[in-house]
């Protein structure tokens, strides 16, 4: 049997809740002190009431050595908490890890730079961040500096470096770090499509040279390109520990069950705390008809998004996803065209219409972000699935279901009589 | 479960890369995080790097650097001796009073930074503490060790401006390597423990400048601690700072009688501090990545 690179067993980890629990003022403190202390005194020591949410609960699995593993499940399902134990940030409320090997991480660009420092030190310091050794950072500080291609802005503080530039240094030095387990974000490791490409390709990498992995992801895709195995979080709790398909299906079919809820009831919202206006119902309607959730490919179709508040500078994104959880298009209104309407006085209510649905028959999922105030409001995965039935585009028959592609693009054809 | 460094030809076997080490985690209670030498020696990296960056940083893009470090004691000499010691007249012990309040002024400014900066430093550094593990402690030890830096340069600077004033220290110089780490003790203890109820409670930032003003008054840096009278002079010792303040005029000054009692009590009471402030850091540290 191979080495066993991490076991865990009947992790669980629980927040406090409310404000008040994590940062809290000196003089409440005090005064609770006080009470406790007094309640002691006249003999009733009764503990007040805490508000506490468990973010992991009872988890129990075992990584073997060179094995890539990722992580799934909704907003809130405790991934995010897992990488933080298993990467000893957090500290466990009950159950116990072993972890065996260096453990390093890929994190957001630029955590461990200092925008003071120049090209040259910051190296240094985030290589010790990530977990280097200091010769083993000079050995190979050339290649690193090389990789990013960068000589001639090593003595440059890192403020004066365009973003791009960042990326790339900060890239350069995560890209020589050899850890034997390494954990992945990828909602930390974004901030740059290249970058996280890059991140995605060194993951790869570093899963075949033997070391493990485990990853974090949204993006179903991805997650079955890189691991064999994949683990299913559900409100904290192991749902399905399995070969990657089995879990990506239940995955699937979890976020379908939760389609069908009352999307205000959810909890797996994206919203980073704002959530001033929260999306209360999202579907997708055939032309102008009111029958919901069935469409036909080739014809119109209108997507409703019920929202709860009316913001300043409101802004929808939505994602369509094919029933693999593979994104297919992104429509955003921020990249705005000059048809499009701003109303006061259409209500709680954005609506996006396509004229000629170009989606071959199958089910589809739509992800929606939802802005304003210049900020993420409300986010939910799998806010409404629909089924397109097979239609007609430009007078021609669309392929059947089990082509290759979800699209199909208009077109004409010139061939030899 | 064993893990048994597979069996290599020796001439394979890297000398550098020790075998993967297990580390179990899981609920701690109690202390043993920062006084746990294996562990802050395996992330000794790090710690260098971090006090490297603290040093490097500090006077970026100022216009005169380090001179900063002997500038703000001067200045504060220059206020005090004209506020302090022309226009009310306090006894200085018979010394110059420039140079009795800049002997007071060097320990003192190094203790104060240090303790300003540390007090802040863990919730000035959460982006890190949030997303990788390492010994928090090296957080606040960083800024201690870039001020012991600061402190070198302006107690060169000070020893030259006791020659030009013609005194010659004498062998009493010798003792200030332990006034040194009084005073370092003073400020890792006060610094690291406050910067951990920092963490949690943020009136820190408020308490930390007035408490270093109000510190800055028991201590007897404007006035000499002969001032005060009998049991008071002795007791104020426990300040550690005392000890330091009155140690350094007598080491570098040459004032002949040492205050062997004051620095003695200064000396237990740094090391109390220090402990205590460690203990808190200690017992609060593994719940800064929830908190912070």
């Amino acid at each position: 049997m191979a080495d066993i690179a991490i076991q865990a067993e009947g992790l669980g980890k629980s927040y406090r809740l409310g404000l008040n629990a994590a940062y809290g003022s000196l003089r409440e403190a005090v005064s609770e002190m006080g009470r406790r202390t007094a309640g002691r005194l006249v003999g009733r020591g009764e503990k007040p009431e805490i508000d506490v949410l468990w973010a992991l609960r009872d988890v129990s699995f075992e990584v073997e050595q060179g094995e890539a593993i990722g992580l799934i499940g909704h907003n809130g399902a405790g991934k995010s908490t897992m990488l933080k134990l298993l990467s000893r940030i957090a500290e466990p409320t009950t159950g116990w890890a072993e972890v065996t090997g260096r453990v390093g991480s890929l994190l957001e660009v630029g955590t461990g730079f200092h925008p003071e420092l120049t090209g040259r030190e910051n190296v240094f310091l985030n290589g010790a961040i990530l977990g280097m050794r200091r010769n083993e950072i000079r050995k190979r500080f050339d290649e690193i500096v090389e990789f990013a291609n960068m000589e001639r802005f090593l003595d440059t503080p890192v403020k004066r470096y365009s973003s791009g530039m960042q990326v790339r240094l900060a890239f350069a030095v995560a890209a020589h770090l050899e850890p034997e387990v390494l954990l992945v974000d990828e909602v930390l490791a974004v901030g740059d499509a290249a970058f996280q490409r890059k991140s995605l390709a060194k993951m790869a990498e570093v899963a075949r040279a033997g070391s493990t992995v485990i990853f974090v992801s949204h993006n179903l895709a991805t997650i079955q390109a890189l691991c064999e195995r994949a683990i299913l979080l559900e409100r904290g709790s192991v749902v399905t520990d399995a070969p990657v398909e089995e879990a990506v299906t239940g995955y699937l079919r979890a976020l379908e069950r939760a389609a069908s809820d009352d999307l205000l009831t959810r909890t797996d919202r994206d919203g980073r705390g704002w959530e001033e206006s929260k999306v209360s119902r999202l579907a997708v309607f055939d032309g102008d008809s009111d029958e919901a959730d069935v469409v036909v490919g080739g014809r119109a179709a209108r997507i409703v998004v019920e929202v709860t508040e009316v913001l300043p500078t409101m802004e929808c994104q939505l994602t369509i996803l094919n029933s693999l959880g593979q994104p297919v298009t992104t429509l955003d209104s921020e990249l705005s065209s000059p048809a499009d309407i701003r109303d006061g006085d259409s209500g709680p209510r954005i609506e996006c219409r396509i004229e000629t649905l170009p989606l071959i028959p199958g089910r589809y999922r739509i992800d929606v972000l939802l802005r304003g105030r210049q900020e993420i409001q409300d986010g939910l995965q799998a806010a409404a699935y629909f089924d397109v039935e097979p239609g007609v585009i430009d007078g021609r028959p669309m392929p059947a279901i089990g082509v290759d592609g979800d699209v199909v693009l208009p077109h004409t054809w010139q061939l030899p009589a | 479960m064993s893990q048994q460094p597979a069996t290599k030809p020796i001439d394979e076997v890297d000398l550098e890369t020790p075998p993967p080490e297990t580390v179990r985690l899981q609920a701690t209670s109690g202390f043993g995080r920062v006084l746990a030498p294996r562990e802050l020696w395996r992330y000794r990296d790090l710690a260098f790097q971090i006090a490297a960056r603290d040093v490097t940083i500090r006077y970026r893009q100022t216009a005169f650097g380090a001179a900063w470090a002997i500038l703000q004691p001067v200045a504060f000499m220059i206020v005090f001796t004209v506020v302090f010691g022309r226009a009310a007249g306090i006894s200085s012990d018979g010394l110059p009073y420039a140079l009795f309040s800049l002997a007071a002024l060097v320990p003192w400014m190094f203790f104060a930074n240090a303790f300003l900066l540390g007090s802040e430093s863990l919730v000035l550094n959460q982006a890190l503490i949030s997303k990788i593990y390492f010994p928090r402690i090296f957080i606040p030890a960083g800024v201690v060790a870039a001020g012991c830096v600061d402190f070198t340069i302006s107690l060169l600077i000070l020893l030259a401006i006791v020659l030009v004033y013609g005194i010659v220290p004498s062998l009493a110089i010798l003792a200030l390597p332990l006034l040194i780490a009084i005073a370092i003790m003073t400020a890792l203890g006060a610094g690291a423990g406050l910067s951990a109820i920092n963490v949690r409670y943020r009136d820190v930032r408020y308490i930390v400048p007035f408490a270093t003003q109000i510190w800055l008054f028991v201590t007897p840096i404007v006035y000499a601690n002969s001032a005060l009278s009998q049991p008071l002079r002795t007791l104020s010792a426990i300040n550690p700072m005392v000890g330091v303040v009155e140690g350094f005029r007598w080491a570098v000054l040459d004032t002949g009688n040492a205050p062997w009692d004051l620095m003695g009590i200064s000396f237990v009471a740094a090391v109390v501090l220090l402990f205590a402030g460690l203990a808190y850091f200690d017992r609060v540290e593994r719940s800064f990545a929830d908190l912070i």
